[in-house]
């Protein structure tokens, strides 16, 4: 047994799961800025952006230092790999919470207006499948991560349907253009995270098992739907 | 060009020991492949059945099948000599004849073998030492100097022209690089991935990154037995068997 090689990973794996539960809140901060139009929420996610960089700079040191001092092989090389791809993954959901409070900040200089789109159910779709995914990491299964896979297409689909509503709304109500494209932007950087969230969910696989499953998802399910 | 190994229900002894137990493996010509497991797990044994030196240790005992190309390793009209003169073999410790010149070490096999002609024999020591990457190192004190006063990553390219003098098909490599610094270590890589082009290659290493490097399939043994056998890749990414997974991630061994 590698004790100290065991360590690094161990230490690999708290590192990467402080920095989820960091990006993760972000998205839920600057979410619940959004529902009750709070800035100094605002305030905190752009200041804790800096502490989401330092994290990822961290790990992937670690990452690094581990790669060329202990040679991993096999799944604790494909954990390495994963973790390091996790990593830049979480560092972009951090950047989407940054871009959401950045546009409540915007909204909240305008009258607020009644728009046609439900920020708050997808905000906990998003955040429900980055937590879901984190968890599959914790827990190294593979059936999870698959889960949250699945989960991706609602997301889409909720972005499409605020697109055309939010275009319909600036149409009809030029005075809420504005807001209408906060809202619009807001609704695509969640989309985004859910982007990332599947992203780990892949890499998840792909330590576990050995599988890339990148890029497959969509044509594997056309597939079994045609069966 | 080199030839493919079949090996078939092969098993080996030390006395009442078995060192080998129902050994199959097909070999690609052409191809470096890598043995690997915890020491005592049977990698040298293994090697050392294809060319027919198990059989020269006291008490040994070999049964199965190998067949090299269309020779039959074990067959019952075929000569040991013939097979180690198309199954070359470099050990671990580089071990040329000392008293010997450079040249005289290269060509001890062939003229063993009754070889006379001069001029043939300058071409083939220069072939040999040129594939083996000492020539440019060497041309100059072909006959002045001993094969000892050369260093030791030398000494083993050494060897290697000395081995592939007699033109094998195959040639098996046990550790050849574990007793070098890095550099020598390097060319002896560079070597393997350069004699694959007419050699089949079969090495011994405890040395995982470099099965890793130089080998296009691996094969890991443990306890006499061969666990698994696959594409160097897939040993070393994702292999197939746990204990595979626990030798080569440092788990034991």
């Amino acid at each position: 047994m590698r004790t100290r090689f065991q360590q690094g990973l161990d230490e690999l794996r708290e590192k990467l799961l402080k920095m989820g539960g960091m990006a993760e809140q972000a998205v839920d901060r600057a979410c619940q800025a959004y529902r009750e139009r709070d800035l100094s929420l605002c305030h905190r996610v752009l200041e804790n952006e800096s502490q989401i960089n330092a994290a990822e700079r961290d790990i992937d040191g670690v990452a690094l230092d581990l790669l060329a001092m202990q040679q991993p092989m096999a799944i604790d090389l494909r954990f390495i790999l994963a973790v390091v791809k996790i990593n830049a993954d979480l560092e972009r959901v951090g950047d989407q919470a940054v871009n959401i409070a950045e546009r409540v900040m915007d909204m909240m200089e305008l009258p607020p207006a009644e728009l046609p789109v439900d920020v708050p159910r997808m905000a906990s779709a998003a955040s429900a499948m980055v937590q879901r995914a984190l968890e599959s990491f914790i827990e190294g299964k593979a059936e999870l991560a698959q889960a949250v896979l699945e989960m991706d297409n609602v997301v889409d689909r909720m972005r499409d349907e605020a697109f055309i509503s939010l275009v319909r709304t600036m149409n009809q109500n030029p005075a809420v253009t504005r807001q209408a494209l906060d809202a619009l932007l807001i609704a695509r950087n969640l989309e985004r995270v859910a982007d990332h969230a599947t992203n780990i969910a892949e890499d998840v696989i792909f330590w576990v098992r050995g599988a890339d499953v990148r890029h497959s998802f969509g044509i594997q399910s056309t597939l079994g739907g045609a069966s | 060009m080199g030839v493919g190994i079949e090996v078939e229900s092969l098993n080996a002894w030390f006395g009442a020991t078995q060192a080998l137990q129902d050994i199959g493996m097909r070999i690609a010509p052409n191809h470096a492949t890598a043995i690997i497991g915890p020491s005592g797990c049977g990698k040298s044994t293994f090697v050392r059945c294809l060319n027919r030196m198990h059989e020269t240790l006291p008490e040994t005992r070999v049964t199965g099948k190998v067949r090299i190309g269309e020779m039959e390793v074990y067959g019952d009209g075929t000569p040991a000599v013939l097979v180690r003169r198309q199954v070359g073999m470099v050990f671990q410790k580089p071990n040329p004849f000392p008293a010997m010149s450079i040249y005289d070490n290269v060509a001890a096999g062939l003229k063993l073998n009754g070889f006379r002609d001069r001029r043939k024999l300058d071409e083939i020591v220069e072939r040999s030492l040129r594939m083996a990457a000492l020539w440019d190192e060497v041309k100059d004190a072909l006959k002045k100097k001993s094969g000892a006063s050369l260093s030791g990553g030398q000494q083993q390219r050494l060897c290697i022209a000395r081995a592939l003098a007699v033109e094998p098909n195959v040639l098996l490599m046990d550790e050849p690089a574990s007793a070098l610094d890095p550099i020598s270590t390097g060319k002896i890589e560079d070597l393997i991935f350069q004699l694959k082009e007419n050699y089949t290659i079969v090495i011994v290493t405890h040395n995982m990154q470099q099965a890793a490097r130089v080998a296009e399939f691996t094969g890991f043994f443990l306890l006499g037995r061969l666990i698994e056998f696959a594409k160097t890749e897939k040993i070393f990414t994702n292999p197939s068997d746990k204990r595979t997974e626990d030798y080569i991630t440092g788990r034991f061994g």
